[in-house]
């Protein structure tokens, strides 16, 4: 039975190729690559793309409707070979050929970073989008460790990082490429050289930067039948020293401060490391309602002056329904850090709302920062269909912006957590009973007892005691 | 119709004839048709009847007061002391091989980080980041800086600014939420070089492990617990203690556990574990159980309090031995110090103690790499941790490393100690009840007490005077010696924490001076009455505080009331006066502080001269102060704003005209 699954699954992938011959070529085609990265720290980041497009009969309709627009986060969520299987599955070569053969579970687990992720979207056909294609890319981005995979050696090799080589491209795909990142850190001489030789390289603008990648084409016979396999070797000529590495432009921190259990502050640091450009940022934070945010709280400062954002939208909570959610539009000034910081109080949930771990803390979801980012280079703009895939990674939006959207860490808080064991329900239930008891006899105590007379005589008598009362004899 | 048969019974008031107590006490409920207030003047009256004759009463009190130091007492043996277990169940079962073996790298980096330390004579920053750097952390830096209140003549500093590094070794795959922190504070003097080195061995090897799932800070602090302080400060981005210091760049979520280190030699006899923190504060058990299983399986000699554990409990030997230990814990958590950087984390909720490499005269040694592997197993259980530890006690009495009181089988001790104060506010509340009536009903009812002047009720009105005074004393006390020291320099020859000590120590003895201060303030309308309701108030004003500082910090509550507690309850202007002062004296406050230590030194088997003891005191007075404003100390205020004024008012009492 476990092994009909899988059997079932070729079947149908078999026949979905036969089926896609009949369909236009270039659309339902598979576009593969692997961009090789080496970092100045001795670490190399390894990034798959893979991405379908097919078409649809679904009609676009129109703009998609705000009020339909969703937005959701799990922020505790550890990716492992759970995730990885059926995200491989998705593949049309799944893991036989290709790329897609360097995807082993046990080296991949083996990184310091591990990013994986599905996107699929709508792609209009043609100018005026009366027709629509379905686009489903998925990427996956691994940092190999030089201290825990290379043992302390900072040369690599496909072999060295995946346990694998590459010997055949998936024959889906309309294309399959290795991109290495050449680019020279040091202006006078080369910092590292690749084996085999590139044939051909790729020059671009990539977050602001110039690189220079080698392109490796699996396609390209001569590449592959040499030897049957395509180990590409990667040498620091010169080893990078043990130096801090160059910060982004633009990053962020997020942390809980404050101690005890009552309330706490969520801060967020934005940095802007950029020498004399400001630029604008989007922060869209949502946080769960047992936080109960004080928003008169909310301070942005930077450089040590009040910093106004220009665009507030704040959503807020409602208790077990729906969480917080703060949109801003935060301008960055050059070189500086900003502090976004707000206040909240933790609530005191139900019991039956803990987790069954409470002592380990409730998540808060990451921030979601978007930006424009001005470079330093200006881009080309470029045609998208053309370049590699990792070029719509970071958009350029105008030549001299690239897009950004940064996710910082989620947050750990601890809620007041009664202690769930035998004696807090023994201290629940003589509570109760003192509560109960208390009550009762402290009412029986403070009470006077008086009968009530009945009420007779009306005005007239109230008229008399008046009168009464005005000559100084006590009432009637 | 009920409402009828409430009231229907009139209670008959004549009754209260000591023949019929019986009848009293059926029908005490009656008193539900009365207003509260009625009940409570009924009360009095009852308790004199329904209790035991007077003799039996102080016998009572006497009872309860031994009766609270023999269960302390008892708390070494067996039944009420238990052997320690592991709760938290991702630390016991999970079995952990460590594998440390950078004792030759550990000792290399001691020797070069020694080395630059005596070259730059400060924490040498540069050669850290570097090397943390080269093994594979991120390393970021911390400066703060601090102006004492007044010079720190114990670790000569007055004007302190530092430098922390730290290293955070990030998790794999990760999303840095949780943390674990390794920190060694770096003093002024030498010290501690070889701690430094285990640190960057471990981090060496812990780096090239894939298994981690917390992050781990690796911490090296200036200026010992100062430096501490400003790095806990400004990772929880908040300033409670004044400091100055930059903000952190770098951060790895809530830490759920810290370890500090203390190593000063190559190779050690034995480990001594500190867990007593501010204010008392101790670690949860479970933490103190997983160094003690890793000092099993390391086969390593583990001290507690300096004091190894005993072996056999079934004699009398192994409890005698227990009961010093158990008494230095004691002495140590009441004085409300963090004993090792470890105090400062348990403020923000991070279980955390402190290990120190002991290197004494013992033949058989252990070298850094046993060291390092318990700390390698610590560190690979509590990656294991899901939860925060909870699971076990936090409020512990620890006789033996293996052994513990838990808060149910102490807190009686307390208790019973504090029943003395009211039993004795009773006493005195009867017998002032019974004057008033001896002055409403002339010739009935003939009380133990004088024959009193006519008079009305004692207003408190009349109380209003002293406390004040007193509590303006210990404001005084308070604020004074600080915020003097530079006048004292200018018109006396003195530094400034002598000046400091000194003003304490006067504002403290002309607190003696008092009572003929206030005595023209109160009225003496009714002199006997007068003192016994003064007296009262100050009894039950001194078990409220008892009683609150007990719960927060046992050790604290429970030698305060000790000494506290009998002089307290004697106290009355008639009878053997100079006996009575002579031992107000003895247990006040600051009495209590000069008697401990020198209880602390001869149960550490160094015992004090008379000179030494007393610069020891000084010393600890200007520790007290210092603590106060640099860590938030509240044994200080607690002292003077509580406590001091508290026993001012016995001192009223006794010398009541």
């Amino acid at each position: 039975m476990a092994a009909a699954m899988p059997l079932a699954l070729l079947v149908l992938l078999l026949l979905g190729r036969k089926g896609w011959c009949l369909a236009e070529p270039p659309r339902d085609s598979l576009r593969e690559e692997l961009v090789i990265t080496p970092l100045p720290s001795g670490d190399v980041a390894a990034t798959f793309q893979f991405r379908t497009r097919w078409d649809s009969e679904l009609q676009r309709e129109g703009d998609t409707d705000h009020y339909f627009l969703r937005y959701a986060v799990l922020p505790r969520e550890v990716v492992c070979t759970e995730n990885l299987t059926p995200w491989k599955k998705l593949l049309p070569c799944s893991s036989k050929a290709g790329l897609s053969v360097l995807l082993k579970a046990d080296r991949l687990f083996h990184t310091s970073y591990h990013s994986q992720a599905v996107h699929i979207r709508p792609v209009c056909r043609n100018a005026r989008c009366t027709s629509i294609s379905w686009e489903l890319r998925q990427t996956l981005s691994v940092v190999f460790d030089a201290f825990i995979t290379g043992q302390g050696k900072k040369d690599w090799s496909l072999f060295r990082m995946f346990s694998r080589t590459l010997t055949e491209p998936c024959p889906l795909a309309s294309e399959s490429r290795v991109y290495v990142d050449i680019t020279n850190y040091n202006q006078d001489n080369e910092t590292l050289e690749v084996n085999p030789p590139p044939t051909t390289t790729y020059q671009d603008v990539i977050l602001g930067t110039r690189k220079i990648y080698a392109i490796y084409d699996l396609f390209d016979t001569a590449m592959i039948n040499n030897s049957r396999n395509l180990n590409i070797q990667l040498k620091w000529k010169r080893p990078p020293e043990n130096e801090a590495p160059p910060v982004p432009f633009l990053h962020a921190q997020r942390y809980v401060s404050g101690y005890g259990l009552q309330k706490g502050e969520l801060s967020t640091l934005l940095y802007n490391t950029h020498p004399y450009r400001a630029f604008p940022v989007l922060l869209l934070d949502t946080v769960p309602w047992y936080l109960r945010l004080y928003v008169h709280t909310l301070t942005i400062t930077s450089k040590g002056k009040e910093n106004k954002p220009s665009y507030i939208h704040y959503q807020p909570a409602q208790d077990r329904l729906q969480p917080h959610l703060l949109e801003m539009l935060i301008q960055l000034p050059a070189n500086s850090v900003t502090k976004v910081s707000i206040q909240f109080e933790r609530a005191l949930l139900k019991w039956t709302e803990y987790t069954p771990d409470p002592n380990h803390g409730f998540y808060v979801s990451p921030s979601v920062l978007s930006a424009l980012v001005p470079s330093v280079v200006a881009a080309k703009p470029v045609d998208w269909e053309e370049s590699p895939l990792f070029n719509s990674l970071f958009p350029v939006s105008d030549g001299s912006n690239y897009f950004v959207r940064l996710y910082t860490e989620p947050l750990l808080v601890n809620l007041p957590t009664p202690d769930f064991s035998m004696p807090y329900n023994v201290i629940c239930l003589t509570c109760t009973v003192v509560a109960v008891c208390y009550g009762s006899f402290y009412n029986l105590l403070t009470r006077t007892f008086h009968i009530e007379e009945p009420r007779t005589g009306g005005l007239a008598k109230r008229l008399a005691n008046l009168i009464r009362r005005a000559r100084g004899v006590p009432p009637l | 119709m009920w409402r009828k048969q409430l009231v229907a019974p009139s209670w008959p008031w004549p009754c209260c004839q000591p023949q019929d107590r019986l009848r009293c006490l059926r029908w005490m409920p009656g008193c539900t048709r009365t207003t509260w207030s009625g009940c409570w003047r009924l009360l009095p009256r009852l308790l004199e009847m329904c209790t035991p004759s007077w003799t039996e009463w102080s016998g009572s009190i006497v009872l309860s007061y031994v009766a609270g130091i023999a269960w302390f007492l008892a708390l070494v043996f067996p039944p009420l002391t238990q052997r320690t277990y592991m709760s938290e169940n991702a630390m016991g079962s999970t079995m952990v091989e460590e594998q440390f073996a950078g004792g030759d790298r550990a000792r290399a980096f001691a020797r070069d980080f020694a080395a630059h330390r005596k070259k730059s004579g400060a924490l040498p920053v540069a050669w850290l980041e570097r090397t943390m750097r080269s093994v594979g952390l991120e390393v970021y830096t911390q400066s703060f800086s601090r102006k004492l209140p007044f010079p720190d003549e114990t670790h000569e500093r007055y004007m302190v600014s530092g430098t922390n590094v730290y290293g955070i070794l990030r998790a794999p795959r990760a999303a840095s939420t949780e943390s674990l922190v390794l920190t060694v504070p770096c003093g002024s003097d030498s010290t501690n070089s070889q701690a430094v080195g285990l640190l960057l061995a471990l981090a060496a090897h812990f780096r090239g492990q894939i298994y981690w799932a917390k992050d781990i800070i690796f911490l090296v602090t200036e200026h010992d617990l100062l430096g501490t302080e400003a790095w806990l400060e400004a990772y929880h981005d908040v300033n409670v203690t004044g400091m100055q210091s930059s903000p952190l760049q770098g951060r790895a979520g809530a830490i759920q556990a810290a370890v500090a280190l203390e190593l000063s030699s190559d190779v050690v006899t034995s480990l001594d574990v500190a867990v007593e923190g501010l204010n008392g504060q101790l670690p949860n058990l479970d933490l103190l159980n997983l160094f003690q299983t890793f000092c099993q399986k390391g086969g390593l000699l583990c001290t507690l309090q300096g004091k190894l554990q005993p072996q056999d409990w079934t004699s009398l030997d192994g409890p005698l031995q227990g009961l010093q230990t158990l008494l230095l814990m004691v002495l140590r958590q009441a004085s409300g110090r963090p004993h090792g950087s470890h105090g400062l984390f348990l403020r923000y909720r991070v279980e955390a103690l402190t290990l120190r490499g002991i290197n004494s005269f013992r033949q058989y040694k252990y070298d850094l790499v046993a060291v390092g592997k318990a700390l390698e197993g610590m560190f690979r259980k509590l990656n294991h941790l899901l939860e925060r530890l909870h699971q076990s006690f936090f409020l512990y009495l620890l006789p033996a490393l293996s052994r513990f009181v838990s808060i149910g089988l102490y807190m009686p001790a307390a208790g019973f100690l504090l029943l003395v104060l009211g039993l004795k506010a009773l006493e005195l509340w009867m017998q002032l009840h019974e004057a008033e009536v001896g002055l409403e009903e002339p010739g009935g009812a003939p009380g133990p007490s004088v024959p009193l002047p006519p008079s009305q009720g004692v207003g408190l009105a009349s109380l209003v005077a002293p406390l004040l005074i007193s509590q303006a004393m210990g404001l005084a006390l308070y604020v004074l010696p600080v915020l003097g020291q530079h006048v004292a320099t200018q018109h006396f020859p003195v530094a400034e924490a002598e000046a400091v000590v000194l003003t304490l120590l006067a504002i403290y003895a002309a607190g003696l001076a008092l009572p003929h201060n206030t005595h023209r303030v109160v009225s003496t309308q009714a002199p006997d009455r007068g003192w016994m309701a003064l007296k009262l108030v100050a009894l039950i004003y001194l078990a409220l505080q008892l009683g609150c500082i007990a719960l927060t910090n046992f050790s604290l509550g429970f030698l305060l009331a000790t000494t506290m507690v009998p002089a307290a309850a004697l106290a009355k202007p008639h009878g053997p006066r100079t006996l009575y002062a002579a031992l107000l004296v003895l247990t006040s406050p600051a009495a209590t502080l000069l008697g401990s230590l020198f209880l602390w030194r001869e149960l550490q088997e160094a015992p004090l001269s008379l000179a030494e003891g007393w610069q020891l005191f000084l010393a600890a007075l200007a520790q007290g102060v210092l603590e106060h404003h640099t860590y938030g100390a509240l044994l200080f205020p607690l002292l003077s704003l509580g406590l001091y004024p508290c026993w001012l008012l016995f001192w009223n009492v006794l010398f009541w005209k």
